[in-house]
């Protein structure tokens, strides 16, 4: 009985230290990015390069889930305000729940997955095939001309997409509440203007979105980077990257709005 | 006598277990010189040791002059301006093109105008006869050609020493002797000094001036080609002439056959 | 892909995020009441302002006039002092009164504001003199249970004066 009891503790006590153990990893190799950033300012080609590949390239899924997500709320929103005979007020609803959570948090996680695991197979399989290595030799920092302009592109791309999504959600809720359920144009728009603030909900998701972005482009190029050099490494990075990753966005999500909401001063 | 390599009493390993123990090894400036063995020996582990990408656990590696194991990464980063590495399966970026890939380190290194890095990189991709694919990606590359591209690449910059990890593998026999030959000539022409880890004896008993034997983390034989192919040593013989078995046994060291079929107890 | 069209596709992705941004900021936000300008200040005391907050909308025949900017106490005379801001647009006479009001039943609080008869139009800086404090639940009931008391004690009364 004990033995089994005590196995259990260990294991627990085990996965949190791993746990923190990782986090402290990532934050470190988020300092030594920051150090070898230098290239990626000089040179802001590569860092260009990587906004294509990470924002560009999720640009068509960013764009229609936002318009999915809008659409769904709508209808949602439609359906229960008008039990309460204001429905008017769905764009308000709409607007807020993208501009707040949905717009950051959502385009994140689709980041993460898309160009977050891309980006640890890509620096993943450079290490597997000895091309880190080879940059070594030839006097080049593998963190400063590889790693660093992707973090940087990702940190540019996610806020850019997170306002796109959520531009095209409020779009998506409109069409279908104003354009197909008969909502008043007018209402709709000028209610939302009314609740919506520009700083306490517009600059606040941006935020959100900025640190997500550096959150996921962390644990991908230091997935990518501390991965195994095998097939079996790499693939499990690429796993990792969306798994904690997702995590981390929904658990920053958490601590932001908390602080958001009492204000930061 | 001036030596572009030398290692001193040099001891490395991975944790607990050593991988090289005691080696002394001297590499004379303009010599090409062969580091045999068998494969998982310590041999590619002793080029990353003179790379500067790992650091001696005791004796000193110098390089050009310079001991390895007092340098900052800065000072590391400047010795390996002067070193041209040939990886084992060439890794080019596969992201760049053939000409790109040539090309890098004097883009990152050199400030020189575009139109004479385009002349440069065409006349280092002339000299191992592959100008006609600069365009092409690594990945529509064969084995060989990949192989060529990478000595483009490795010695762009015409390094004071080339390391080459493997340059043999997985090559068909006419790739093989072409490289064989590429490695002579690039070391003769740019008056480099060039370290060959290698586990083909035929082809490069051909081009080399020096050969190393490591066994078991252990230099244990050495001598130019000639008295190499005239060593009475058995591991030598056994090496030379590929026989299954010998000082390097067949089998890997484990529990009796008896032990493992049948009788458990292992009784005789 | 060469580095032109590259770069161009990234112009394209940050103009059009840029665009979004705006978008966000001017037509679902309210960035352009007091962004643009053509506002004017006024202030009036209030004994009591229940919820009402910053940015709440102001309001006069149910049309949005202005936002209120800030509220205070004041130490001086001991009740809420409201800023507001008026779109320049709408003028409003000298003797307008405004009240806290509450949008449908547990809609947000606003400022309603009822135009007076006056030749003398408000301008930046003036006071609003007549104002109407926000409806609080507890004295509303309280002010009820008072008035039935106070009706069923005279009737008390007029029982006991007619015992006799």
């Amino acid at each position: 009985m004990r033995g089994a009891w005590g196995h259990g503790l260990r294991t627990v006590g085990d996965t949190t230290l791993s746990i923190v153990g990782r986090i402290g990893a990532v934050v470190l190799f988020l300092g030594q990015i920051l150090r070898h950033s230098g290239t990626s300012f000089r040179r802001f080609g590569l860092v260009i390069r990587e906004v294509y590949f990470a924002g560009v390239q999720s640009l068509i899924i960013i764009l229609v889930s936002g318009l999915f997500v809008g659409m769904v709320l709508g209808l949602q929103g439609f359906e229960t305000l008008q039990s309460y005979g204001s429905s008017e007020s769905v764009g308000v609803l709409v607007a807020l729940s993208l501009m707040r959570e949905l717009g950051p948090v959502v385009s994140a996680l689709l980041f993460a997955s898309r160009a977050g695991s891309a980006i640890t197979a890509e620096i993943g399989l450079m290490k597997a095939t000895e091309q880190l290595s080879a940059m070594e030799m030839m006097a080049v920092n593998p963190l400063a001309r590889v790693v660093a302009p992707r973090f940087w592109g990702g940190v540019i791309s996610l806020p850019l997409l997170a306002v796109l999504f959520a531009a095209m959600g409020i779009l998506g809720g409109f069409l279908v509440t104003v354009v197909m359920l008969g909502v008043d144009s007018g209402a709709f728009w000028s209610q939302m203007q009314a609740a919506v603030d520009f700083h306490h909900d517009i600059l606040n998701g941006v935020i959100k979105s900025l640190v997500f972005g550096v959150a996921v482009s962390a644990i991908a190029t230091f997935e990518g980077y501390e991965a195994p050099p095998t097939a079996e490494g790499v693939s499990g990075a690429t796993t990792r990257t969306v798994v904690s990753s997702s995590l981390a966005i929904l658990a920053l999500d958490l601590l932001l709005t908390a602080f958001m909401m009492k204000g930061w001063n | 006598m001036i030596h572009q390599v030398e290692i001193r009493d040099l001891n490395f390993g991975y944790g607990e277990q050593l991988v090289l123990k005691g080696i002394n090894l001297t590499v004379p400036k303009g010599s090409l010189v062969a580091i045999m063995g068998l494969s998982g020996c310590g041999k590619t582990t002793l080029l990353r040791l003179m790379g500067g990408q790992l650091l001696a656990r005791q004796g000193s590696v110098c390089v050009a002059g310079q001991e390895l194991n007092h340098m900052n990464e800065a000072q590391l980063y400047a010795m390996r301006r002067q070193v041209g590495v040939l990886f084992q399966f060439g890794a080019l970026f596969t992201d760049l093109s053939v000409f790109d890939n040539v090309a890098f380190q004097m883009r990152e290194h050199t400030r020189l105008p575009e139109s004479m890095i385009r002349d440069l990189t065409l006349m280092k991709l002339n000299g191992v006869g592959l100008r006609g694919v600069q365009s092409l990606m690594p990945a529509e590359l064969s084995g060989g050609m990949a192989r060529r591209v990478a000595m483009a690449r490795a010695t762009a910059l015409d390094p004071a020493l080339i390391l080459y990890d493997e340059p043999f593998t997985g090559l068909d026999p006419i790739s093989l002797g072409a490289i064989g030959r590429l490695i002579r000539q690039l070391n003769d022409a740019l008056g480099a000094t060039s370290v060959l880890v290698t586990h083909d004896v035929q082809e490069s008993m051909k081009i080399v001036d020096y050969i190393y034997f490591v066994s078991d983390g252990v230099i244990v034989a050495q001598g130019t080609p000639e008295e190499i192919h005239a060593s009475a040593l058995p591991f030598v013989h056994q090496f030379v002439w590929g026989e299954a078995d010998g000082p390097l046994p067949f089998h890997y060291p484990g529990p009796t056959l008896r032990m493992d079929f049948g009788d458990e107890r292992g009784q005789a | 892909m060469n580095r032109a069209t590259l770069n161009l596709w990234v112009g394209f992705f940050v103009l059009l995020g840029f665009l979004a941004f705006l978008m966000l900021a001017f037509k679902v936000g309210n960035l352009n009441l007091d962004g643009s300008g053509g506002t004017y200040e006024v202030v009036a005391h209030f004994d009591n302002i229940g919820q009402l907050k910053e940015r709440a909308p102001v309001r006069s025949s149910g049309v949005l006039v202005g936002r209120v900017h800030s509220v205070r106490f004041d130490t001086l005379h001991y009740n809420a002092e409201v800023h507001m801001v008026i779109d320049t647009q709408y003028h409003f006479p000298v003797d307008s009164s405004v009240s806290v009001l509450t949008s449908g039943i547990l809609g947000e609080q606003y400022v309603g504001l009822d135009a007076g008869g006056d030749d003398k139009m408000l301008k930046n800086g003036d006071e609003i003199k007549l104002t109407q404090g926000a409806m609080v639940l507890e004295r509303l009931i309280g002010q009820f249970l008072f008035n039935k008391a106070q009706e069923g004690g005279t009737d008390k009364t007029s029982t006991d004066k007619g015992a006799p």
